[in-house]
């Protein structure tokens, strides 16, 4: 295996094109260098991006925040402005792994993993964050959401690669929530989550909502329906009902040893309701 | 496979090696300088037996490759102690018996220096929470969870 710390992004993306063998990229680390040593990829090159600009910052942007693509789990839970503008994305981040996973693991790095089961993932979804993707022929925004394909697959092409998530501008009255399920109470998989994100009018009607949930199909899913089952509401019983029946509705899990598929779906209802609660406090509702 | 010279400052002092691209920091540490206290459990990340500070933060050495501590500052349990004189939590991790088989504590040690030096006074919960990729199989935690809390009290006072 080569290790290669490139001088540039177009750098990199070239080096990434024109490897005939197989190559990875290095962030945090914390699922390529496990998959090493199982031995599940033998890599001919491995190209750490974590120095390169930007990479490793949080700043400012239309309102928003642009978090680098190296941004660990750890710094994103330290940036008191982020957390105050999505609650949501951030707890879902600082649910992955442990302290020292936190220390090193990233949200693009999650995202790129595909795993049904992340836990940065619904809240991106429904924040409308959108992924800055270097490629050998340049730069391309793609929303978050469709990045995961499947399993362990995602939609970048040979030589592409994330550098950094822009979760955009919200009003004051709006927020997000994200919750998972797992029969531990930390360091656990999610069995089924959800995330919802909602902005409110100045007497606390819900203008916008998005929800997505996790783990109960082969990719993250923003369930459209379950959003607008909520406009126009202050989360009444009718309209959670039109919530939990649309999440019910959009799942499509597997039974496995975390869960069966009956358990997941009404577990995915559940927590779209409960986040959706949470989110309508944070974005400052009364009910 | 050719190796690969890194710099880097471990323990305050600047150091120099030659490693494989796919070789651990934690290998590195443990065959190449003798630090042999990290331990290798489970080498995926799962149990923090090896954890150690890169750059003020704690990590698991078996998921940093060894090329990545050129120009970082590494911290090891064989750095925690001042000469012959024990960290606190080292002395009272001795004195409260909070280990038995010892292969998880250098680990939950850096782990909970580092925690302390954020969270001067943890509440059980935050402590438990933050050593929860730090496994034991010996303890059952409730003396390292006493241990640590009576190393911070001290170290609050000092």
């Amino acid at each position: 295996m080569r290790y290669v710390k490139p001088q540039s992004f177009e750098a990199a993306a070239t080096l990434l094109h024109e490897e005939a063998g197989i190559a990875r990229i290095l962030a945090g680390g914390t699922d390529v260098l496990v998959q090493l040593k199982a031995e599940m990829v033998e890599p001919d090159l491995m190209v750490d991006l974590k120095h390169l600009p930007g990479m490793r910052e949080i700043v400012a942007e239309d309102g928003g925040f642009r978090v680098g693509a190296a941004v660990s789990g750890a710094e994103m839970g330290e940036h008191a402005a982020l957390k105050a503008m999505w609650p949501g994305v951030v707890e879902g981040v600082e649910l992955i792994g442990s302290s020292q996973v936190q220390s090193r693991a990233t949200m693009a790095g999650n995202l790129c993993t595909g795993s049904p089961a992340g836990d940065s993932v619904p809240a991106m979804v429904t924040a409308g964050a959108v992924a800055r993707v270097q490629g050998p022929d340049g730069v391309r925004d793609v929303p978050v959401v469709d990045i995961p394909t499947g399993p362990g697959k995602n939609s970048l092409a040979k030589g592409e690669f994330i550098t950094s998530i822009l979760l955009p501008a919200r009003p004051d009255t709006a927020s997000d929530a994200y919750l998972r399920f797992i029969p531990r109470t930390e360091m656990d998989i999610a069995v089924s989550s959800a995330a919802v994100s909602l902005e409110l009018d100045s007497d606390g009607v819900v203008t916008a909502a998005h929800v997505a949930v996790g783990a109960v199909a082969p990719t993250v899913l923003l369930v459209q329906d379950a959003g607008v089952a909520l406009v126009g509401s202050k989360l009444d019983d009718a309209a959670i009902a039109g919530l939990v029946a649309a999440v019910e509705a959009a799942c499509n899990p597997i039974t496995d040893k975390r869960g069966t598929i009956e358990f997941r779906t009404k577990t995915a209802g559940v927590l779209a309701k409960r986040a959706a609660h949470i989110a309508y406090a944070r974005a400052g509702g009364q009910a | 496979m050719k190796t690969i010279p890194v710099e880097t400052t471990i323990n305050g002092d600047s150091a120099e090696f030659l490693c494989h691209a796919d070789e651990s920091l934690l290998d590195v540490l443990r065959d190449r300088l003798g630090l042999t206290g990290a331990k290798e459990g489970c080498g995926t990340g799962d149990c923090g037996a090896c954890s150690v500070m890169l750059n003020g933060r704690v990590v698991c050495s078996c998921l940093v490759l060894g090329v990545e501590a050129q120009g970082a500052e590494v911290e090891t349990i064989e750095g925690m102690a001042n000469g012959e004189e024990l960290h606190p939590l080292q002395r009272i991790f001795l004195e409260e018996a909070a280990l038995q088989c010892g292969v998880c504590t250098p680990g939950i040690l850096v782990a909970a220096k580092a925690l302390l030096e954020k969270n001067p006074d943890p509440t059980d919960t935050e402590l438990r929470y933050w050593l929860a990729g730090n496994l034991c199989r010996c303890t059952g935690y409730d003396k390292i969870i006493k241990a640590v809390q009576t190393a911070a009290a001290e170290m609050r006072s000092a």
